[in-house]
C-alpha cells in the first residue's frame, strides 16, 4: 500500500501545473470548434426563407413545424404528466381544476321543455382526461345528471391514450358518456356547429399556433348560449416581488425537476417559455372577445377590457370565460 | 450601493468570477450546442437530485451522467484536462476531438480483427454483454467546452475500459469499474456512485470488497491514465501489450465466478433435497 502513495500524490500533482500554456494546440483547438459550429446546422435556417414563422417558447420556428413540435413535447410528458404537474405546482393544480369545474357547475338538473337531455361538453386539449372526469362527476354527484356526456379532443394520441386508460376503469366509459378525438383544436371539422353546450380548455391554449383560429373553431361550435371557458397560466403576477420568486421557480426549479424526474429538461424548458410568451389577461380577454364572445368586465378609456377574468394563486393561473350570443349580432 | 456603482465593482472582478455572475433570470448565451449555464443553487440541486435519482433507479444513466457533470466542475475536470495536456497522445486527442458513436465504431470490420486485438475484445465484449455503442447523454453542464470534451471522451471510452479488463455490465462489475476510474481519474461522480453497494447482495459485497476493490484501486493507482489512450488508433494492438504498456492487471472474470456460485448453490439445493426425499420416504 505504501507503494501506491507515490502514485496517489501523481494524480493531484497535475493540478499545480496552471501555467501550462501550448499556444499552437489551443489555436487548434479554437480553429476546430468554429468549423465545428459552422458545421452545425441554425436551427433557423429553415424558418428565415421567407415562410411564416411563430414563437415556440423563446425560440422562433416555421409555423408548419409548430404543432408538431408541441405534439412531440406532449408524447415525451405524457407518461408523467400527473406526478410533474404535482411537483411543479406543488399540488395546487388541482385546486386550481376543482375552482373551475365548481364555478362552471356542469349538468342541468332540469329541463325547461320536454325530458332532461344532459349538456354536451367538449374538453379541448384535455388528453389525460383531469377536467372531463371532474366534469362528469360533479354533473353526476352534485347536479345529479346521468345524462350529461364529455368529448375528450387533443392533438396529442399519447396524451389521449393515457386519458384512456384512466377512463377504462370508470362507470362513464360503459355508459358511452366520454368520447374521444384526436384533433387540432384549430380545425375541428369533426364536430358538428351549434351543438356543444360548454367548450373548455385547460393548460392547453398557449400551445396552440393560433389561437384566434382556435376560439373561431370554439364559437362555431358551441350553441348560441353556450360558454367558452379557458384555464390557463399567465405570463406575470401582478406583485413584482411575488412575481421575482415566481420567474425564478419557474425558469429554475422546473427545468430542474423535469430533469430529476423525467429526465427530459428540455420539454419542461419549453413549457415556461411557452407560459412567458402568452398574451397578458387584458390582451387575451380582448382575443375572446373579438371572436364573437360576450366577456365579463367593461372596457376601460383605453379600449382595454377591466375584470373580465378571474386571477387564481396571485395571478399565476386565470380563467377567462365567455358567452356565445344567444342571437347573432346584426 | 447604488446599481451603478455595484455594476462597476463587479465588472472590475477578474474574468473567471465575473463570469458567474448571473442569475436564473439572465443566464449568458450558450458556449457550446447544448450548453445549459447552471447557477451554484441550481447545480448543488441538480447534484443532490441525480444522487438520489440514480441510487433509486440504476437505470437512469441520465442522472448519471448529470451527477458526474454537476460535481466535477471546478477542480476535478480541470485537472483531467490538465492530465490530458501533459501527455503527448492526450494533446492529440483534445486537438482532433474524436467522437466514438455506433456510427464511428463500425462492429461488423472490429469482428473481422484478429482475436487477441483490442477491437476485437471490444465487439465480443459488447455482443457477450448485449449491449451496443449508443450514443451516450451529451454533456451540457461544464461550461468550458474543452472540459466539456474531456467529460464527453470520458464517457465514450468507458465502454473500452470495460473491454480490457474483462468485468461485465451488472452493478458488480460496473462498481469494480467505477472505483478503478476514480483511481484513474479523480472524478467525484466514480467515487459516488460507490453508494450503491447497499444494493449488492452479502455475497456479492464481500466478493467485491475481498477481490474487486483492492484490484481497483491497485491497478487504478498503478496505471497510466486511460483518458490518454487514443483508442481509435489501437484497435489493432494487442491486448495484452497495450494492457502491459498502461499497467493493467485482469481481475478474475466476474461472470464465471457468479456462475460458479450459482452451480454450487443449485448442486447444494439438489443435494439437500435428495437428502430430504430419501428421509421421507424411509420416515427417519
Amino acid at each position: 500500500m505504501a507503494s501506491l502513495l507515490p502514485r496517489a500524490t501523481k494524480r493531484l500533482r497535475l493540478a499545480n501545473t496552471s501555467s501550462f500554456v501550448c499556444t499552437d494546440c489551443r489555436r487548434r483547438a479554437f480553429a476546430s470548434s468554429i468549423r465545428h459550429t459552422q458545421q452545425q446546422p441554425t436551427p433557423s435556417q429553415h424558418a428565415s426563407q421567407g415562410e411564416k414563422t411563430t414563437h415556440f417558447g423563446f425560440a422562433t420556428v416555421a409555423e408548419e413545424e409548430k404543432a408538431s413540435k408541441v405534439r412531440s413535447v406532449f408524447s415525451s410528458v405524457a407518461s408523467n404528466y400527473d406526478t410533474m404537474n404535482d411537483l411543479m405546482s406543488l399540488g395546487i393544480h388541482r385546486l386550481w381544476k376543482d375552482h373551475f369545474v365548481r364555478s362552471l357547475n356542469p349538468g342541468v338538473r332540469t329541463s325547461a321543455t320536454g325530458p332532461p337531455e344532459g349538456q354536451t361538453i367538449l374538453d379541448i386539449a384535455g388528453g389525460t382526461g383531469d377536467i372531463a372526469f371532474r366534469m362528469l362527476d360533479h354533473a353526476t354527484t352534485i347536479n345529479r345528471d346521468s345524462l350529461t356526456k364529455v368529448i375528450v379532443s387533443d392533438i396529442n394520441p399519447e396524451m389521449l391514450g393515457e386519458g384512456k386508460k384512466r377512463f377504462s376503469t370508470s362507470p362513464y366509459m360503459h355508459a358511452g358518456r366520454v368520447s374521444f378525438l384526436e384533433a387540432n383544436a384549430e380545425d375541428l371539422s369533426a364536430v358538428p356547429s351549434a351543438s356543444v353546450d360548454l367548450y373548455t380548455v385547460a393548460f392547453g391554449i398557449r400551445n396552440f399556433t393560433h389561437k384566434d383560429k382556435a376560439l373561431a373553431e370554439a364559437f362555431r361550435v358551441l350553441k348560441p348560449g353556450g360558454v367558452f371557458a379557458c384555464l390557463e397560466f399567465c405570463p406575470r403576477l401582478s406583485n413584482s416581488l411575488m412575481n421575482g420568486f415566481y420567474k425564478r421557480w419557474s425558469f429554475g426549479a422546473i427545468p430542474l425537476i423535469g430533469q430529476v424526474v423525467a429526465g427530459d429538461r428540455d420539454s419542461y424548458q419549453y413549457l415556461v417559455e411557452s407560459i412567458e410568451r402568452f398574451p397578458s389577461q387584458t390582451e387575451f380577454a380582448g382575443m375572446i372577445k373579438d371572436a364573437g364572445f360576450l366577456v365579463p368586465g367593461e372596457r376601460g378609456e383605453d379600449g382595454q377590457i377591466e375584470g373580465g377574468w378571474e386571477d387564481l394563486s396571485l395571478g399565476i393561473a386565470a380563467i377567462h370565460k365567455g358567452v356565445k350570443p344567444a342571437q347573432r349580432a346584426l | 450601493m447604488n446599481t451603478s456603482m455595484a455594476f462597476r465593482r463587479l465588472l472590475a472582478l477578474p474574468a473567471p468570477l465575473r463570469a458567474r455572475s448571473y442569475s436564473i433570470l439572465n443566464r449568458p448565451a450558450p458556449n457550446y450546442p447544448g450548453h445549459v449555464p447552471l447557477t451554484y443553487l441550481e447545480r448543488g440541486a441538480l447534484a443532490i437530485g441525480s444522487a438520489f435519482g440514480s441510487l433509486r433507479n440504476p437505470h437512469r444513466h441520465d442522472l448519471i451522467a448529470s451527477l458526474g457533470e454537476t460535481t466535477s466542475s471546478p477542480y476535478f475536470i480541470s485537472r483531467l484536462r490538465k492530465a490530458m495536456l501533459a501527455n503527448d497522445t492526450g494533446r492529440r486527442i483534445l486537438k482532433d476531438r474524436p467522437r466514438i458513436t455506433s456510427k464511428s465504431m463500425s462492429l461488423e470490420t472490429l469482428r473481422q480483427l484478429p482475436p487477441n486485438t483490442v477491437g476485437y475484445a471490444y465487439a465480443a465484449w459488447l455482443d457477450r454483454e448485449g449491449v451496443t455503442p449508443d450514443t451516450r447523454d451529451s454533456v451540457r453542464y461544464i461550461d468550458d467546452p474543452e472540459e466539456a470534451y474531456v467529460m464527453q471522451r470520458y464517457r465514450e471510452t468507458h465502454d473500452f475500459t470495460h473491454a480490457i479488463t474483462g468485468l461485465p455490465v451488472i452493478i458488480e462489475g460496473e462498481l469494480a469499474i467505477k472505483a478503478f476510474e476514480f483511481a484513474n481519474t479523480l472524478l467525484p461522480m466514480t467515487a459516488l456512485s460507490m453508494a450503491a453497494v447497499v444494493r449488492l447482495k452479502k455475497v456479492e459485497r464481500q466478493r467485491f470488497f475481498q477481490t474487486y476493490l483492492p484490484w481497483a484501486v491497485s491497478n487504478g493507482l498503478k496505471s497510466e491514465e486511460v483518458i490518454n489512450v487514443y483508442w481509435e488508433e489501437e484497435l489493432e494492438t494487442d491486448v495484452e501489450v497495450l494492457r502491459t504498456r498502461l499497467g493493467i492487471e485482469v481481475p478474475p472474470d466476474l461472470r464465471d465466478a457468479r456462475k460458479a456460485l450459482r452451480n454450487e448453490k443449485k448442486a447444494e439445493k439438489a443435494a439437500r433435497e435428495a437428502r430430504e426425499r430419501l428421509g421421507a420416504a424411509t420416515g427417519v
